[in-house]
């Protein structure tokens, strides 16, 4: 049986699938494989479940790309239930995709969630009768703290067993009778879509869904179309999709007062809180200080960590070498084993938990949709909008789901500048190496001002793209949610799942990749390797053994500072690096060629033209920026 | 009185009249809460004419000025 999780973003879908996940999981789910949703297998009640987190939509009449993507999912897939979340609090509004959801003829669940905000706001609702108006299950629920979670998933278990497909939703006559001729043209033309009505498909071309008229393109439906269409302008002032959308409305408003009860709200401090967070002066402020805050626990946490860790399996390859002798097979073998373990343990992980914790916590609180209205006006400046500020947030976590979150946006030129510029954010493997090497060796002055450096020529980059693909951006229209406390479960939860592909994926490659870098020492092809890349090494002034780390650090970008170690042969690096050294490796390594991963995902995303000059791009800019560098330096020093 | 949302002072209330531009905005301003007739709240503004937070029937939207200065409004 197959589950899909429908909702209008910010609904709480991703909390129910958190939990549904979590629920007896047969197998984990896998971010990143299908790029734009998340499934995972679970048992519910013995019964062998497939369930999908779909992107947030508003409206199965889909203008962005993520909107498309859970649409097209919903009505190509064998989909044998459908879980559509609501947030509570704005029922009239999410009413709206429930009547385009039960169009859809497959069962429905509505689940009510954040009701104990809803109550909070004063809105009371009757589920039994909204149940019996709509003719499908309701189900109250508050995600974060597991409530109403057995009893949806008993319900999901009867609305799939007795097949409660609830009640197709009427239109006007004007609409109905438009819906009924085109319904007979699609017959006629023998217009066939697997799994959707004829009714369903006569409505998506009566609103000029651009997939459906792209995909029919049907002479006689389109004139019939358009004749219809000219029906209803004159009759209602409005064309269809603008008419349909106005009964949807009228109908869920209808809904509403029928099943809700609204008194007054209880006094919320929340809405006080934004008068501080998003205020003209101290909401900025309070953005500085959250991003500096942050920081400083990343760093103070890994820090802590990171020198005693080293320290420790530093002393297991000194025993090693010591009992087998330095040169022989078994011990470079083991060597690379141990090194890329600890680079694991000891550099990424006390990096790589408290970032993921503290970038997961922003999310979920709400606090990401404040930092795109507080940056609107400088992303302006850019030629983009507040909401690409979004990719470039997630960027610092990893540059893999930044990418995919342009789908957000709703032009394609957006997408590519927010595409190309995102993946020059230091994700958290390239912040490793800041942190590990430069906070670490050279202070934590210079890491902040790599950070620095990096958004200025984000800026920079952004206004020279957007001067080039000159075109009016449509401006910023992001819903902005209520402050939410997330659970410590949920959070933890959010954190493990994006832990897990460094642990599953990254490491082992990590581990491998460390005992290749030994064999190819042990064999002598790294001087092969090293002498390829010379004229890089040499014009940035870096040792010669480093040349091969890089070649590594396309595959990961924390394999670089790793195999640093490992072709330096030590961890103390700061014995064998000056400080100047390991500020050109890093400006080199956070600019240069994105990691495989991102690569392949912005080939899926904004194409071939456009990754291989993203690679290009990247790769010269990290040139240009690490001999400046360089030279800066060197200036400043002989003054 | 009528105005157009980004000469709206923050604080205010109003009702929407209308909503011109492309249908595609009006389409997706009607997803997102906002439907002619609707009571508007003006909640604040950004500063360097960033965008505008409005507040509507329980929701909050922010809304660059371009498409603000589209929806017309009775206050």
């Amino acid at each position: 049986m197959k589950i899909a999780l429908v909702g209008q973003p910010n609904c709480g879908k991703s909390t129910i699938f958190n939990h549904i996940a979590s629920y007896k999981a047969v197998t984990s789910n896998f971010p990143g494989t299908t790029v734009s949703f998340t499934e995972s297998k679970v048992s519910i009640y013995g019964d062998l479940c497939i369930c999908v987190d779909l992107p947030g939509t508003y409206s199965l009449v889909s203008r962005d790309l993520a909107e498309i993507t859970a649409r097209n999912y919903l009505i190509s897939e064998e989909v044998d239930a459908i879980v559509n979340v609501v947030d509570a609090s704005i029922l009239e509004r999410g009413l709206e995709l429930t009547i385009q959801l039960l169009e859809l003829k497959k069962p429905l669940i509505l689940c009510l969630n954040m009701i104990d905000e809803a109550r909070r706001k004063g809105i009371f609702i009757d589920k039994e009768k909204l149940s019996e108006i709509l003719g499908i299950p309701v189900v109250e629920t508050v995600a974060v703290k597991g409530e109403g979670m057995n009893e949806l998933f008993r319900e999901i278990r009867r609305t799939y067993k007795e097949k409660l497909v609830g009640k197709v939703p009427q239109y006007g006559p004007t609409i109905e009778k438009a819906i009924k001729q085109l319904t007979e043209e699609i017959k006629l033309n023998g217009i066939r879509e697997p799994y959707v009505s004829k009714r369903f498909l006569a409505l998506r071309i009566l609103e000029e869904d651009p997939y459906f008229l792209k995909k029919f393109p049907v002479d006689g439906l389109i004139k019939l179309k358009e004749k219809i269409s000219e029906t209803i302008k004159k009759e209602s002032g409005q064309r269809p999709p603008l008419a349909i959308s106005s009964e949807r409305h009228a109908m869920s408003l209808n809904i509403f007062e029928d099943v809700a009860e609204v008194k007054t709200p209880k006094p919320d401090f929340r809405d006080r809180l934004d008068d501080v967070l998003m205020h003209p002066i101290w909401g900025y402020v309070f953005l500085l200080l959250i991003m500096y805050g942050f920081f400083q626990i990343v760093f103070k946490f890994g820090g802590y960590l990171e020198g005693p860790l080293i320290d420790v399996f530093n002393n297991l390859i000194n025993q090693l070498k010591s009992s087998y002798g330095s040169q022989t097979l078994l011990t470079k073998l083991v060597e690379g084993v141990i090194q890329g373990f600890s680079g694991g343990i000891a550099i990424v992980l006390p990096y790589l938990v408290p970032f993921l914790l503290g970038l997961s916590l922003l999310e979920d609180l709400g606090y990401l949709p404040r930092i795109a209205y507080l940056t609107d006006a400088f992303m302006h400046k850019i030629g983009l909008h507040g909401k690409s500020v979004i990719p470039f947030i997630l960027g610092y976590g990893c540059n893999v789901p930044a990418v995919m979150a342009t789908r957000i946006l709703e032009t394609k030129r957006e997408r590519i500048i927010s595409a190309t510029l995102s993946v020059l954010v230091p994700c958290s493997a390239r912040s490793t190496i800041i942190f590990g090497l430069i906070a670490f060796y050279v202070g934590p002055t210079a890491a902040l001002g790599i950070y620095v450096l990096n958004i200025f020529v984000i800026a920079v980059a952004g206004r020279i793209m957007s001067k080039l693909m000159p075109e009016e951006a449509p401006g910023l229209m992001l819903e902005v949610p209520a402050y939410r406390l997330p659970s410590l479960k949920v959070l933890l939860l959010k954190t493990w799942f994006r832990l897990r592909e460094f642990i599953y994926v990254a490491w082992p490659i990590l581990i491998v990749g460390s005992m290749v870098l030994s064999l190819i020492e042990y064999a002598h092809w790294d001087i092969l390797i090293n002498n390829l890349l010379y004229p890089l090494t040499y014009v940035l002034s870096l040792p010669k053994q480093v040349g091969v780390t890089l070649i590594f650090g396309i595959l990961r970008k924390e394999l670089s500072l790793i195999m640093l170690m490992q072709a330096l042969g030590t961890p103390h690096l700061n014995q064998v690096l000056t400080h100047l050294q390991m500020m050109t490796f890093t400006i080199f390594v956070v600019f240069y060629i994105p990691c495989a991963a991102t690569i392949g995902v912005l080939w899926k995303e904004i194409g071939r033209k456009w990754t291989l000059f993203s690679i290009g791009f990247t790769t010269g800019l990290a040139l240009v920026l690490a001999l400046l560098v360089k030279y800066i330096w060197i200036l400043a020093a002989s003054l | 009185m009528t105005l157009s949302l980004d000469a709206v002072q923050p604080g205010k209330v109003g009702r929407v009249k209308d909503i011109t531009g492309g249908m595609g905005v009006r389409l997706r301003l009607e997803q997102m809460g906002i439907h002619p007739g609707d009571v508007i709240h003006v909640k604040r503004k950004g500063v360097l004419r960033g965008p505008i937070l409005i507040e509507m029937n329980g929701v909050e939207v922010a809304l660059g000025r371009g498409i603000a200065s589209r929806i017309l409004v009775e206050v």
